[in-house]
C-alpha cells in the first residue's frame, strides 16, 4: 500500500542504488530533457514532419500528482524480463519506458567466436519461439557470401519448417495474450496444441526447441519416414481448433471489449518507428517479405498476406489467428508440392561426407574432421539477408574476412525494434491496457536483449 | 541498379553489394543528407543500424575513394513501394567514432543508435537519449570492440599438472 503521507518525489529515489540503471530509466518529469521527453510522450511522431512541438508536452504538471511505477523486470505479463516504468496519473499512462537488457547474453560477440558451422546454435537461441527462422536468416545469409545453391527439397523442407515454427509462434502468441486477458483456457489449449509440432520438430532434428535444424547448404536430416501423415495430421487438427479459439475468444465480448478500439497505430507512425510484421500489417500496409520480397519458393504457393484496417488490438489478434490459417494452407502445399533430392548441398566445402563413408575412406575421416574443427572459409564480404519471422522483419547482417568465423554478426531483431512503439500505444490508454499492449507487441527477450 | 536520389551528395556509389540494389558510401558530413534524399525518394523504413569495429581487419575491400576508418555504421534502408533495399556504410572515424543521428529522420532508429552507442561507443550528435541500452549503466567499454576481451573461465581437466 502506498502512504499518502509520502511524497512522489521522495519515493522516486531508487529503493537500491547498486540495482539502478541510472539514465536508462524513466526520470521525473523536471530532470527529462525537452527533446528526450517529446520522445517519451510520443509526441515526436504526432506531428508533420516528425519534428518535434515543445508546446505539446506538459512540462508544467508539478511531479507529485503523478507516479512513477515500475513494472518488472519480473512480471507475469511482461513475457520475461521486459521492464517498463511507467508515468501513471491515476490509471491512465502518461508516459512509459521500457528499460531492456536483463537478458543481455553477448550473442552477437559469442558469434564472432563461433565458427559458421557452430553459428546456428547461437542465433537458434535468440528468438527462441521461432529458432528454424533465427537459423534460416542466418544460413541464407552464409550462403549469399559463400555463393553456394540450396538443392530444391533443402529449400522446401525449410520452408515447410518455417511455416510449422510460425504456427507454433503464433499459438504461443494466442496462449499467452490469452493468459494476459484472464482467458486461462486459451493459455492451456494454444500450448498443447503448439506441443503438436514440438514432436515433429523433435522426431524430425531431435529437439523440440532449439532446433539447430536449418545449417548452411541446406538441413541437419532429411524428414523421418512417414512425414506426410503427422504433418497432415497437425494441420487438421490446428485447423479445426483455430474455429475453438473463434468461439472462445472472437466472438466473446469482454475480450471485443479489451481489444477492440484499444491502443490503436497508424501505418505512418509504424513506418517511421520501424516497425514490421503483424504489427504494421495491422494498419492496412500488406507489407509481408514472404509476398513482396519472396525468398525460398514462397513465390510457388499459394497464400494470403492478412491485413487490418484500425492498427488496434483486435486487428494484431485477428492477423496472428488467420495467419496460422494461412501457414496451414501453406504447409499443407509444401506436403504436395514437396520435390525428391539432396536435403543438403553436396558442395564438400560445406557439407560433411556421408557416415558410411567415414568408416571406410581416411580422406573422408579428415573431412569430416577438418569441416567441425575448423570450420569452413567463407570469402570476404558483408551481406544483410531479411526473411519474415513471426514478429517481423529479422535480418542477419554478416561481415566475412575470409576466415572460418564471422567477423562481425549482427541480427536486426523484429521485437528489439518493435518494442519501441510500446510507448506510443500505451500512452493515454488504462493501465489495463498496458498488460495487452506488451501482449499484442509481442516481444520476445531473448531477442530484444540477444 | 538504382540511381541516386537526383539532389544528394552522392559520395561513393557501388551495384554489388550483395542482396541489395545499391551501397553507399557517403562521408560523415554527406550522410544525413543522403539519407534524408533516400527517404524523400520513398525509402520509407530504416529497417536495420548497426556497427562493425573493423580493428582487426582494416584490409577490406572497400570502392575506390572510400578512405577505411576503424569504425563503421552500416544502415540499410528499405522502401515498400519500390521492393528495394539500400545499404549506406559510413566510415565513423577512428577514435572517438561521431556520427549525425537518424532520429530526425527516421525516429525508428532510436534504439538501433543507442544499441550502437552502447555496444561500439559510436556517438550519434543529435539523439535525443544516448544511453546505454543492453548493458548495466555503469558497465565500463563497449563490448563489441574488437579490442574488448571475450573473457573465459579457464578449463580445468582432471589431473592438470601443477606448477613446475
Amino acid at each position: 500500500m502506498s502512504e499518502p503521507t509520502v511524497r512522489a518525489a521522495e519515493r522516486l529515489e531508487p529503493l537500491a542504488v547498486e540495482t539502478s540503471e541510472g539514465a536508462q530509466e524513466l526520470q521525473r518529469r523536471e530532470v527529462t530533457a525537452a527533446t528526450e521527453l517529446g520522445r517519451e510522450v510520443g509526441s515526436v511522431l504526432r506531428v508533420d514532419g516528425h519534428t518535434f512541438d515543445p508546446t505539446s508536452v506538459d512540462y508544467e504538471r508539478r511531479d507529485d500528482e503523478t507516479m512513477i511505477l515500475n513494472m518488472g523486470p519480473s512480471h507475469p505479463s511482461t513475457h520475461g524480463v521486459l521492464r517498463i516504468m511507467l508515468e501513471l496519473d491515476g490509471e491512465f499512462v502518461l508516459r512509459a519506458k521500457p528499460v531492456i537488457g536483463y537478458l543481455h547474453t553477448g550473442m552477437e560477440k559469442t558469434g564472432e567466436q563461433l565458427s559458421y558451422v557452430q553459428g546456428a546454435t547461437n542465433v537458434t537461441r535468440m528468438d527462441y519461439l521461432s529458432p528454424v527462422i533465427n537459423e534460416l536468416s542466418y544460413s541464407m545469409a552464409v550462403e549469399a557470401l559463400l555463393d553456394i545453391e540450396v538443392p530444391e527439397r533443402a529449400t522446401w523442407i525449410r520452408m515447410m519448417m518455417s511455416e510449422l515454427n510460425r504456427i507454433s509462434s503464433h499459438l504461443v502468441w494466442m496462449a499467452t495474450n490469452g493468459m494476459d486477458l484472464g482467458s486461462t483456457s486459451m493459455m492451456i489449449y494454444g500450448f498443447r496444441e503448439r506441443e503438436l509440432v514440438l514432436a515433429f520438430f523433435e522426431k524430425t532434428a531431435g529437439l523440440r526447441l532449439n532446433l539447430n535444424y536449418v545449417r548452411p547448404g541446406g538441413v541437419a536430416a532429411d524428414l523421418p519416414d512417414g512425414w506426410r501423415d503427422d504433418v497432415t495430421v497437425i494441420c487438421d487438427t490446428i485447423d479445426e481448433r483455430t474455429y475453438e479459439y473463434d468461439q472462445l475468444l472472437t466472438g466473446q465480448p469482454i475480450f471485443r471489449e479489451r481489444m477492440e478500439g484499444v491502443a490503436p497505430i497508424t501505418a505512418e507512425e509504424a513506418l517511421a518507428l520501424s516497425v514490421t510484421g503483424p504489427l504494421l500489417r495491422s494498419t492496412g500496409v500488406p507489407w509481408d517479405l514472404r509476398r513482396t520480397m519472396p525468398y525460398l519458393a514462397y513465390d510457388q504457393v499459394d497464400f494470403d498476406v492478412i491485413v487490418g484496417t484500425y492498427g488496434d488490438n483486435f486487428d494484431r489478434y485477428a492477423i496472428r489467428l488467420n495467419e496460422i490459417r494461412e501457414s496451414i494452407r501453406i504447409v499443407r502445399q509444401c506436403v504436395e508440392m514437396m520435390p525428391a533430392g539432396d536435403y543438403r548441398s553436396q558442395d564438400p566445402k560445406v557439407t560433411p561426407p556421408p557416415r558410411a563413408r567415414i568408416g571406410e575412406s581416411m580422406e573422408a575421416l579428415i573431412h569430416h574432421f577438418k569441416l567441425f574443427t575448423e570450420g569452413f572459409q567463407v570469402p570476404e564480404g558483408e551481406v544483410y539477408s531479411a526473411i519474415e519471422s513471426p514478429r517481423g522483419e529479422i535480418g542477419c547482417y554478416l561481415v566475412a574476412d575470409g576466415g572460418p568465423k564471422p567477423y562481425r554478426l549482427h541480427v536486426r531483431a523484429p521485437s528489439f525494434v518493435n518494442l519501441q512503439a510500446v510507448p506510443l500505444l500505451m500512452r493515454g490508454g488504462s493501465m489495463s491496457d498496458a498488460i495487452t499492449v506488451i501482449s499484442t507487441v509481442d516481444p520476445i527477450m531473448g531477442e530484444v536483449d540477444r | 541498379m538504382i540511381e541516386v536520389p537526383v539532389d544528394a551528395p552522392v559520395g561513393v556509389v557501388t551495384a554489388d553489394a550483395k542482396r541489395c540494389d545499391l551501397g553507399c558510401f557517403p562521408t560523415r558530413a554527406q550522410y544525413l543528407d543522403l539519407v534524408a534524399a533516400f527517404k524523400a525518394d520513398g525509402f520509407e523504413i530504416c529497417a536495420d543500424l548497426c556497427g562493425v569495429d573493423y580493428l582487426e581487419h582494416p584490409s577490406r575491400a572497400l570502392p575506390e575513394g572510400v578512405a577505411a576508418t576503424r569504425f563503421e555504421v552500416v544502415v540499410n534502408l528499405l522502401s515498400m513501394s519500390r521492393r528495394q533495399r539500400v545499404r549506406i556504410r559510413v566510415q565513423a572515424g577512428d577514435e572517438d567514432p561521431e556520427v549525425d543521428s537518424l532520429f530526425s529522420i527516421y525516429p525508428g532508429t532510436e534504439a538501433m543508435e543507442r544499441e550502437a552507442f552502447d555496444m561500439f561507443g559510436v556517438l550519434f550528435r543529435g539523439h535525443p537519449d544516448l544511453t546505454r541500452i543492453l548493458m548495466p549503466e555503469e558497465w565500463e567499454g563497449h563490448p563489441l570492440r574488437k579490442d574488448y576481451g571475450v573473457g573465459r573461465v579457464p578449463v580445468q581437466f582432471k589431473e592438470a599438472p601443477g606448477p613446475r
